[in-house]
């Protein structure tokens, strides 16, 4: 890998969580992600900005293996998590979900049970010995996501009764169930109302240091105030990144500025 | 003049009003007072409807009473051709039960048109040239009335034609109409099968009690058509037959369609790639096209014997050529398509996010499908399968090849059974009194087949629109 490639050091001087080193992805002929590096630590959120269709999401997605499901999907790179290239033959993609958890755009609770719902996770993983493990483990993660207290009277009922921004803590806490190291979060509010919205965010704060965050948001306040780092992508390319607080209030690239002042997006 | 003709007169007839109106609309439009070279916007409100409609109009206000005095007259005509013609025949000569009755009518129809030389009942003869001068006569008396009500009801609607008449809304309430009218055909012709299936079960249940027949368990239709007759008593119980069609069609062909269908619909939606997708599932789908006769013959000649050879080597020596297995499981391969569609279209009803949510929580595919997708995609599979199970039950061919008519009340899938449609074609075949229990027990399986399908599909569409709602 050429070290040229890595961005300038920012932050903390604990090495990161995950590194992505001349990323590239095609969807069949057509290039969606050209050449991105970056690093996400592991006590930061880190958001991806950016218009519509500028490859964020499609970025994302590679920190899991998402693409993996699209059948025209490749991916070029390398992407490590602690030093572990995550598309090494030898890599898991099991196991490596286990340690990436997701939120999607929509929420997407299971039509099972609230308790269910939480127990997935670890149950495909055998994270809990008994059902005192398993109690422990929903109550433990309902409570991390500020759920419990409203739903722990019913925890029996289906998870698709419930609000929106309560479905999308309910993903949340589904993810945080198997104590992964790292939750990728995309557009997680763009399907919910702003009070929803304001409570995600409280959380994704609560989280953060728990857990690395890399969230994706075309919502630029959202970036400016859950995030400590964030990168911007325009077209496929990133085109900056580095601390939140300078993207925001001093962009050293002039579409940064423009997309930060709305003059597109 | 044959109704036939009668009949096609009277749409031509329909033909030459369209072509008037149609010409009268032309006309309307030309001496609307618009000079050529106006322009087009003023044209369009000048005559309401266009030159089609106005001879539309004029055509269907010439058909339709005509069409009323033909096919009301095509109903009644027999019966006063009947009365008329026995008037005719001497009182000495004239039949008298209502059967003699039909049959010297048929014969006085049959030396009429020519069909017989020479006839059983002499009196026929005299009578068949009443009946043909007779139909004549009625005939032309119809098409006259006919041809008149056409004339007046063309004229009047050619003399409504003006430039404001709205020809165009009175032909699309005339559409509508038939439209209806065409759907009510469908919707009376299954009324009056599952009537005359109900009056024939009851004539059936008058000389057989329902009780037995729904609770016995010997079915002998054989009935006695002499009195010293041996073993011809006749016993109704429909219970063998119950059993045979649950037997075969809804557990043996299950037990075969039910993990073939729904494994190649897990294998369709899940893991195929969509090239492998776009190959397998049509002719997946063609299997569904096979004629059930072409299945009854491979089960009866490829499978059974098969079977039976297989029973043999188990150890069961007087192991039967017909078998609920072959039967059975012939019939299964038939019905996979119908479950593996159901299920596909249950599974792809499920919203990729689920399956998404659950590979993002580290689930392998497998482990989705079965935790996730299946249970989410139940009620459709479900709904799919009890449509598939009253598919096949209601299945006559296969079984009528290869299931046998033997009535045994077994759970040996090797044993032959019967089912409810092989008994009904076999009541049913060949010359028959139709006021004997035999032939009659045929409605009243029919009735009992008909309402256990009636059922299961309305529950299970029940079931596959709620389920499809949810997602909505």
């Amino acid at each position: 890998m050429n070290t040229n490639n890595a961005p300038p050091p920012v932050g903390s001087n604990q090495p990161p969580k995950m590194t992505a080193r001349g990323v590239n992805v095609f969807y069949g002929a057509k290039q969606a992600i050209k050449n991105v590096s970056l690093d996400v630590r592991a006590d930061e959120v880190t958001a991806f900005i950016g218009p519509s269709g500028c490859g964020k999401s499609t970025f994302l997605r590679c920190f899991n293996r998402m693409n993996d499901t699209v059948d025209s999907a490749r991916v070029e790179g390398e992407i490590k998590l602690d030093e572990t290239d995550i598309y090494a033959a030898s890599m898991d993609v099991v196991q490596l979900r286990a340690r990436v958890g997701m939120v999607f755009q929509k929420p997407n609770p299971f039509p099972k049970s609230i308790y269910e719902n939480i127990a997935y996770g670890p149950r495909i993983h055998g994270l809990a010995a008994n059902k005192t493990d398993m109690d422990g483990i929903v109550e433990g993660s309902l409570r991390r996501a500020g759920l419990w207290e409203e739903v722990k009277d019913r925890l029996g009922e289906s998870g698709t009764a419930m609000s929106g921004g309560q479905q999308q803590r309910l993903c949340i806490a589904r993810a945080i169930a198997v104590d992964p190291e790292v939750i990728l979060m995309d557009e997680p509010c763009s399907a919910l109302d702003p009070i929803a919205t304001a409570r995600i965010e409280e959380l994704i704060d609560d989280l953060r240091g728990k857990y690395a965050i890399i969230i994706v948001t075309h919502n630029m306040q959202q970036a400016a105030r859950v995030s400590q780092k964030t990168a911007f992508f325009h077209l496929g390319t990133m085109v900056e990144y580095g601390d939140t607080s300078t993207i925001f209030t001093n962009p050293s690239e002039g579409r940064t500025k423009d997309y930060i002042t709305g003059r597109y997006g | 003049m044959s109704l036939t003709i009668l009949f096609l007169a009277a749409f031509g007839l329909a033909l030459v009003g369209f072509q008037i109106g149609r010409a009268r609309g032309r006309t309307l439009v030309a001496t609307s007072g618009i000079a050529a070279g106006t322009a087009a916007r003023a044209r369009i409100g000048a005559v309401h409807s266009r030159p089609n409609y106005h001879g539309s109009f004029v055509a269907l206000l010439a058909l339709a009473p005509a069409l009323v005095v033909l096919l009301g007259w095509s109903f009644i005509s027999e019966g006063v051709l009947t009365d008329s013609v026995l008037a005719s025949v001497p009182a000495a000569e004239r039949p008298e039960t209502s059967l003699d009755r039909t049959s010297f009518m048929n014969e006085v129809r049959g030396l009429a048109a020519g069909e017989i030389d020479e006839p059983f009942d002499l009196a026929t003869i005299p009578a068949s040239r009443v009946y043909a001068a007779t139909q004549t006569n009625y005939n032309m008396l119809a098409g006259a009335v006919a041809a008149t009500l056409a004339a007046l009801g063309g004229f009047w609607a050619y003399s409504r034609l003006t430039p404001q008449f709205r020809a165009r809304n009175r032909v699309e309430v005339a559409v509508r109409w038939g439209l209806m009218l065409a759907s009510l055909v469908a919707i009376l012709t299954t009324l009056g099968i599952v009537l005359s299936l109900i009056f024939e079960s009851l004539r059936f249940f008058q000389m057989v009690s329902p009780i037995e027949f729904l609770f016995g368990t010997r079915w002998s239709p054989q009935t006695a058509i002499r009195a010293d007759q041996v073993g011809s008593s006749g016993a109704f119980g429909a219970v063998p037959l119950f059993w045979g069609t649950i037997f075969i069609g809804a557990i043996i062909a299950m037990l075969v369609a039910i993990p073939l269908g729904l494994m190649s619909a897990i294998y369709l939606t899940q893991y195929a790639k969509p090239s492998v997708r776009k190959v397998l599932k049509p002719i997946l789908e063609l299997l569904a096209g096979v004629p059930t006769v072409v299945y009854g013959f491979f089960a009866a000649l490829t499978v059974a014997p098969r079977v039976r050879d297989f029973a043999v080597w188990l150890g069961m020596s007087d192991a039967s050529s017909e078998s609920a297995l072959a039967a059975g499981v012939v019939m299964g391969v038939m019905i996979i398509p119908f479950v593996s569609s159901m299920a596909d279209d249950a599974l792809n009803a499920v919203p990729g996010s689920m399956r998404d949510g659950s590979l993002a929580m580290g689930a392998t595919p497998s482990e989705t499908v079965k935790r996730v997708l299946l249970p989410a995609a139940l009620p459709g599979i479900v709904g799919g399968i009890l449509l598939a199970v009253s598919r096949a039950i209601g299945e006559t061919m296969i079984v009528v090849m290869a299931a046998g008519l033997a009535a045994n009340l077994t759970i040996n899938p090797f044993d032959s059974v019967t089912t409810v449609t092989t008994q009904i074609v076999a009541l049913l075949t060949g010359d028959q009194e139709f006021d004997s229990p035999k032939t009659l027990s045929a409605f009243a399986l029919g009735l009992v087949l008909f309402g256990i399908t009636l059922v299961l599909n309305i529950y299970a569409l029940a079931v596959v629109k709620k389920y499809r709602e949810a997602y909505d």
